[in-house]
């Protein structure tokens, strides 16, 4: 097996009493779009600023393409961080700014100069270079910080939550747009996020993070429709979750299962229950019915037929819920229960 | 209240004109009759003020060679103050913002703050005692004695927190992100600190600086105290304000450091840095 670009293992850091990484084995592959998802407070970023070397771990290693790091300063590793805030120098230019890297490691004036307008027109911010940061929208900058990191040609790229910031118009655009980039530069990034549709459509692999552990590593689709825990289920889109008795009529059989509400079809056979709640979104709807076996199901539909005045009678309506068998995914316990 | 709110210069006029009139009575006021009395002259018989316009007083000052001193003298010793204190602020500044545990950081504030309670005066006669013939400093050291030295250390200790407060303010606004990506992008501590910290910090530095290079130009009760034989401007007013009873010519005295202040913050105004304050 090749190399990976980052391997950690056994990580773990504590702040006082808090563990915020409690024993983590990890490895990225090389030109990996990696992403790091769970809620705040997961451990998640400590991960990301363990890689860059801004925390040293309480325990455990930290290798970059095979190299033992752990100790190393963040100007000493073969990383670049994108910063939730962009952390732009507010004294430079934006060139000056995207150069800043190339100058501290003394690459010459005229090739630093040709890389730097290289890497503002990769994130296509051609001419804007003799602006302030502070002349620029939060999207702009958000590119300069991209286009900063990028210019050093990493190994790795770290992202802390970088579209955070970014209304959801331009974050659905930069999604798009980071993918593309990553394509074409072809380095590894590890992106950390809490928006799980950011997560699972950019990324190659997902970690969901759960109180300072890893729940589930997998694809997008691994994740999304075999997660391995009920916070994951949880986490990782919506899910209707089936324990105890409700789980035993409904499956015929014992244990902790969830079906996502996309699987689930309203007809005229299958389990009888009530529509408690009726919710009209765009372009789908969401339906919460409460079964008669002791569970309540979220089930959304597509609006193609569907007007909004029939859907308000849908409300207390008797319904039949039907899914197929495939789609009920058994799922083990939380491990940080 | 209604009559105000729908009168909104009105009550703009009515919030501003006691401050409005303090500044303009009492402030510029005083200054004013400051610069009109310095071209006055005295009567060497009687020692009454002459009301008449002259330029005798400056002309004095310009020509004779003790007065050219004394304003280098106390323009050395300002600067030497200053770059003193931006020397000793900037470590202690940034130990206080970004180093220490915010409940250390709130009793470093005080500890630079406390000093500022207790009297000048106190504080320069501790200095004396500190620096007397065979005093702590002098048995320790072999000197330095009172002097134009011991005016400018006592200068930099007593002004020193108008440095550091200004700086550690400008720090705690420096989010750490910055120090933590000029290091992701390679940089070691002495770099980031010349790369980034630095540029960011001089509309502090500045700030700082017009405290203690004022104060200092001004200053004539630590030269006494502690400077021996030294004269600085602020002496030769004083010595023309009561012994010499001469007050028009001490007028044209203290218009010399209101001249070097102007000058200063023309030129810190140029350089941009307030427009950062």
């Amino acid at each position: 097996m090749k190399t990976p670009a980052i391997a950690l293992s056994g990580l773990r850091k504590t702040f006082g009493a808090v563990e915020a990484v409690a024993g983590i084995d990890l490895e990225i592959a090389d030109g990996e779009f990696f992403s790091m998802l769970g809620p705040s407070g997961s451990g998640k970023t400590t991960v990301l600023r363990l890689i860059a070397g801004f925390e040293l771990p309480t325990a455990g290693t930290v290798a970059l393409s095979g190299r033992d790091v752990t100790r190393l300063a963040p100007f000493e590793r073969d990383v670049n961080t994108v910063f939730q805030d962009y952390a732009l120098f507010p004294h430079l230019s934006v060139i000056e700014n995207v150069e800043y890297g190339l100058k501290v490691r003394r690459v010459g004036r005229r090739e630093r100069r040709q890389r730097g307008e290289e890497a503002l027109e990769t994130v296509r911010l051609k001419g804007f270079g003799s602006r302030k940061p502070s002349a620029m929208s939060g999207g702009q900058r958000q590119r300069v910080a991209l286009a900063r990191a990028l210019v050093n040609r990493p190994r790795v790229l770290l992202l802390d939550e970088p579209l955070g910031a970014l209304d959801l118009k331009l974050r659905e655009q930069m999604q798009v747009e980071l993918k593309q980039i990553q394509r074409d530069v072809g380095i590894t990034f590890v992106f950390v996020t809490h928006d799980q549709d950011e997560a699972l459509t950019m990324s190659d692999r997902v970690a969901v993070f759960d109180a300072g552990r890893i729940a589930q590593v997998g694809t997008p689709e691994q994740v999304y429709e075999r997660p391995a825990t009920p916070f994951v289920a949880g986490f990782v889109g919506t899910s209707n979750l089936l324990t105890g008795d409700a789980a035993q009529t409904l499956t015929g059989r014992r244990g902790a299962f969830s079906v996502r509400p996309e699987k689930i079809t309203i007809g005229d056979e299958g389990a009888p229950g009530t529509v408690a709640e009726v919710i009209y979104a765009g372009p789908v709807t969401r339906f919460v019915v409460d079964l008669d076996a002791g569970a309540r199901m979220v089930v959304v539909e597509q609006n193609r037929r569907t007007g909004t005045a029939a859907l308000g009678e849908m409300r207390g309506r008797r319904v039949r819920l039907t899914w197929h068998q495939e789609h009920v995914i058994e799922i083990g316990a939380d491990r940080a229960a | 209240m209604a009559f105000l709110h729908r009168h909104p210069r009105l009550r703009l006029a009515a919030l501003l004109s006691a401050p409005m009139l303090w500044l303009g009575l009492a402030y510029l006021g005083a200054l004013a009759v400051l610069l009109v009395s310095a071209f006055w002259t005295v009567n060497g018989f009687t020692g009454e003020v002459v009301r008449e316009f002259t330029l005798a007083n400056f002309r004095t000052i310009v020509t004779e060679e003790v007065y050219r001193n004394v304003t280098l003298r106390s323009l050395g010793v300002a600067v030497a103050v200053t770059v003193i204190c931006v020397v000793l602020a900037l470590p202690m500044a940034f130990y206080m913002a970004k180093v220490a545990r915010p409940r250390a950081r709130h009793w470093l504030v005080i500890a630079i703050l406390t000093p500022l309670w207790a009297s000048y005066l106190v504080k320069a006669y501790a200095w004396r005692v500190l620096l007397a013939n065979d005093g702590p400093i002098d048995s320790l050291f072999g000197g330095p004695g009172y002097g134009l030295f011991a005016t400018i250390i006592v200068l930099s200790y007593l002004w020193l927190p108008y440095m550091i407060l200004p700086i550690y303010a400008g720090l705690e606004r420096l989010p750490d992100s910055l120090l933590e990506a000029s290091a992701d992008l390679g940089a070691r501590a002495g770099r980031t600190f010349r790369g980034v910290v630095l540029p960011i910090l001089v509309p502090s530095i500045f700030a700082g600086s017009i405290f203690t290079f004022s104060l200092s130009l001004g200053d004539y009760i630590t030269v006494q105290i502690v400077g021996g034989k030294t004269q600085l401007l602020g002496n030769l007013v004083y010595a023309n304000v009561g012994a010499a009873n001469n007050l028009p010519f001490a007028a044209a005295i203290a218009t010399i450091p209101v001249i070097i202040m102007v000058v200063y913050l023309a030129a810190v105004r140029r350089s941009g840095a307030l427009e950062e304050l």
